[in-house]
């Protein structure tokens, strides 16, 4: 059994991420636009992302849903979605790809800034996030001190909250933000924006270290820069989650025009990056 | 009421801090230097001399009686924002926020720009200060404004066109809130108005809050007393904010925003942000914002690149809200003709921005006359900066040939 014994803590998302790590791995959490290169094309890739090369990829789909100014993201996700906004996505579509995702069996989560909640109406997302099967909300521009509005709404429809902590955060933060947490807690481990890296960060064991002493009751995921197996590998070592967008991304390259080549890279890289989280704690 | 915003930033149900969590421990860091600072004599010492020594201050008021003559029968008072050095009020703001970066230990600073006057002034106060400089500016407006682009390269800054988004003030404020992110431990992100995540709406407050401070003590001074009215244009609204709060005591001073309403509201080519918005957070803080129905913003419009912008400062939708202030809309046609109006009867070139103040002044002075002929309203306009920036626009509004009237001596 893994550490994480709370189910009262792990909620929905959390737990699937200690069935990984009873399995002696980490969970791999794919990223991925919904509406890019149009709606029905994100679903195919995010079965392609679940689904893998080999049937093996991703046990979470992290589904991006658009928004206009988007401060937290890089390059790639940036020109994905305001393609996707373009081509006219909704936060509807965001709902119906839970659904999709959740019928393939992997666990959805939607990762979006606080306007869009709070446009679609605050109770209303979580309920009708909970209703589609999703596990929970990846707010990068909520502060986990400041929304009670949230708290309330996900506390009485049983839908996570993913806050994210940063290199830069307090002791203080780090554990305001894990208690305000539930399912697990999104560390970023770089000083930065999305998008993928050549390199791994150094900070990254550093802050799921402090992340753990601030409180253990919940996982630790490592977003921004993953882009290979190798990387997974590495990261997965010491982190419960390992978080993949941009470069998943960066497989539709055709724009939708060619979605057959797009969809087998994207399925290699989700394949290569699910074996090497596989591998990562052999 | 001076103790708003709350110790979360809040102003009332607007403002707050929604940023990603590694901007926290920065904004934490800008708020307590600025405490500091304040608790610091020798930083409004500082301050002070360069406002007067740098900048010009205080700026004086001008009666416009040639102007008020078309107001119905209110007289006009302009606060003269556009005698500063670099022609508008935003230089109070940089001084400050240029003297907190030193004070922080850090030697970079970036902005973000529409127009590029905020921008201009920026780089001025690096190249003052010994500060590396980069201002971010929507690809649209360093095309429509290639010759601030050129005044800031001058000064020393470096200049980044945002192709991302819309292209415009919005995105060249996410773009610097992104460099922010990578590069907090040495640089500040010196944001141009009174929006933004806490503490900013309130540290831009008080640096532009001279405005009133000086106007206030000079109309009991030397015009008889407070003014009926108070005045100024809103896009972010820090010359607003500026202007208006020290007047916020006196209940019987009316205090009234006019927004940017382009085309026309009709024409959905507006940036009526308190009139036509609803509530949503953008850029850090909740207020006003001109969003769909998905809560995606929607692009602003208006002949004045200083207005364009889709918010607003979270204390105007905190003062429209609790009625203290109320807002209004000029169009770009009314704007433009008071625009004309001042250069021709006072001899001054407003910019655009301030010439939606001047148009709502004349709205108030002739509806008062209407309503009452025997009232002499007394309205104070923060005239926020002056016109020589719009010259290329007023050229093309008022289809001016740029030909002498007359040749003589051929």
């Amino acid at each position: 059994m893994s550490q994480f014994d709370s189910a009262e803590r792990l909620g929905r998302s959390g737990q699937v991420v200690a069935r990984c790590l009873d399995e002696g791995r980490p969970a791999f959490v794919g990223y991925y636009s919904v509406g890019f290169p149009g709606v029905d094309a994100s679903l195919e890739a995010m079965k392609a992302i679940v689904e893998g090369d080999e049937g093996r990829g991703a046990d979470i789909v992290e589904i991006g849903m658009p928004y206009s100014d988007p401060l937290m993201d890089g390059l790639v996700i940036q020109r994905a979605n305001t393609k996707a906004l373009a081509r006219g996505v909704h936060t509807k579509h965001a709902l119906q790809a839970v659904e999709a995702v959740a019928r393939l069996g992997a666990m959805p989560m939607v990762m979006t800034y606080w306007n869009v909640i709070e446009a679609y109406g605050v109770d209303a997302f979580a309920r009708d996030l909970a209703a589609a099967g999703g596990g929970g909300v990846i707010t990068p521009d909520l502060p986990a001190d400041d929304c009670p509005e949230w708290i309330e709404a996900t506390d009485k429809h049983g839908t996570d909250r993913i806050f994210l902590i940063a290199p830069s955060s307090s002791e203080e933060r780090l554990r305001m933000t894990m208690q305000a947490s539930r399912g697990w807690v999104y560390a970023t481990s770089v000083m930065g924006v999305t998008g993928a890296r050549a390199q791994t960060s150094d900070a990254g064991p550093v802050i799921v270290e402090r992340a753990r002493k601030a409180d253990p009751t919940i996982p630790v995921g490592i977003g921004l820069g993953v882009s290979n197996g190798d990387q997974a590998a590495e990261i997965g070592s010491y982190a419960d989650l390992v978080i993949v967008g941009s470069a998943l991304i960066s497989c539709m390259k055709s724009d939708g025009n060619d979605m057959a080549t797009d969809l087998s890279a994207l399925r290699r890289l989700s394949g290569e990056i699910a074996s090497g989280v596989e591998r990562s704690r052999a | 009421m001076t103790s708003y915003p709350d110790a979360k930033g809040h102003f009332g149900r607007f403002g707050g801090r929604f940023v990603p969590e590694a901007l926290q421990a920065a904004l934490s860091e800008l708020e307590k230097a600025f405490a500091d600072a304040q608790a610091d004599p020798s930083f409004g010492e500082e301050l002070r001399r360069l406002q007067r020594d740098y900048s010009g201050r205080p700026t004086p008021i001008t009666v416009a009686d040639g102007f008020s003559k078309h107001a119905g029968n209110a007289r006009i008072y302009l606060k003269r924002e556009d005698l500063n050095h670099t022609g508008a009020h935003k230089i109070n703001n940089v001084l400050g926020q240029a003297l907190l970066t030193k004070r922080m230990g850090k030697t970079r600073v970036i902005a973000e720009t529409g127009a590029g006057q905020h921008g201009v002034a920026t780089a001025t106060a690096a190249a003052l200060m010994g500060l590396e400089c980069r201002v971010y500016m929507g690809e649209v407006d360093t095309k429509r404004q290639a010759l601030n682009v050129a005044r800031m390269q001058l000064l020393g800054a470096e200049v980044y066109a945002v192709a991302a988004g819309s292209r415009t003030l919005k995105d060249a404020m996410n773009e610097a809130m992104r460099d922010w992110v990578t590069t907090v431990d040495t640089t500040h992100y010196l944001i141009g108005t009174v929006g933004g995540p806490h503490p900013f709406p309130y540290l831009v407050r008080e640096l532009q809050r001279v405005i009133s401070t000086e106007s206030r003590a000079q109309m009991l001074e030397a015009h008889d007393g407070l003014p009926d009215y108070v005045v100024a244009c809103v896009g972010g609204g820090s010359n607003a904010i500026g202007q208006f709060y020290d007047f916020i005591p006196d209940e019987e001073v009316a205090l009234v925003g006019f927004e940017a309403g382009g085309e026309g509201i009709a024409s959905g080519r507006h940036s009526a942000t308190i009139t036509e918005g609803t509530t949503g957070v953008l850029h850090g803080a909740r207020t006003f914002v001109l969003q769909d129905a998905d809560g995606q913003t929607i692009e602003s419009h208006s002949i004045s690149a200083g207005l364009d912008y889709p918010g607003v400062g979270p204390e105007h939708a905190w003062l429209a809200d609790t009625g203290r202030a109320s807002y209004e809309v000029v169009t770009d046609e009314e704007a433009m003709e008071a625009f004309k109006l001042l250069s021709r009867t006072e001899g001054i070139i407003p910019a655009i921005e301030s010439a939606h103040a001047l148009a709502g002044a004349l709205r108030i002075g002739r509806r008062i006359a209407e309503e009452d002929p025997n009232a002499r309203p007394r309205i104070l306009v923060c005239l926020s900066g002056r016109g020589d920036k719009d010259t290329g626009t007023a050229f093309d509004w008022f289809k001016l040939s740029g030909q002498p009237d007359h040749v003589v001596g051929a």
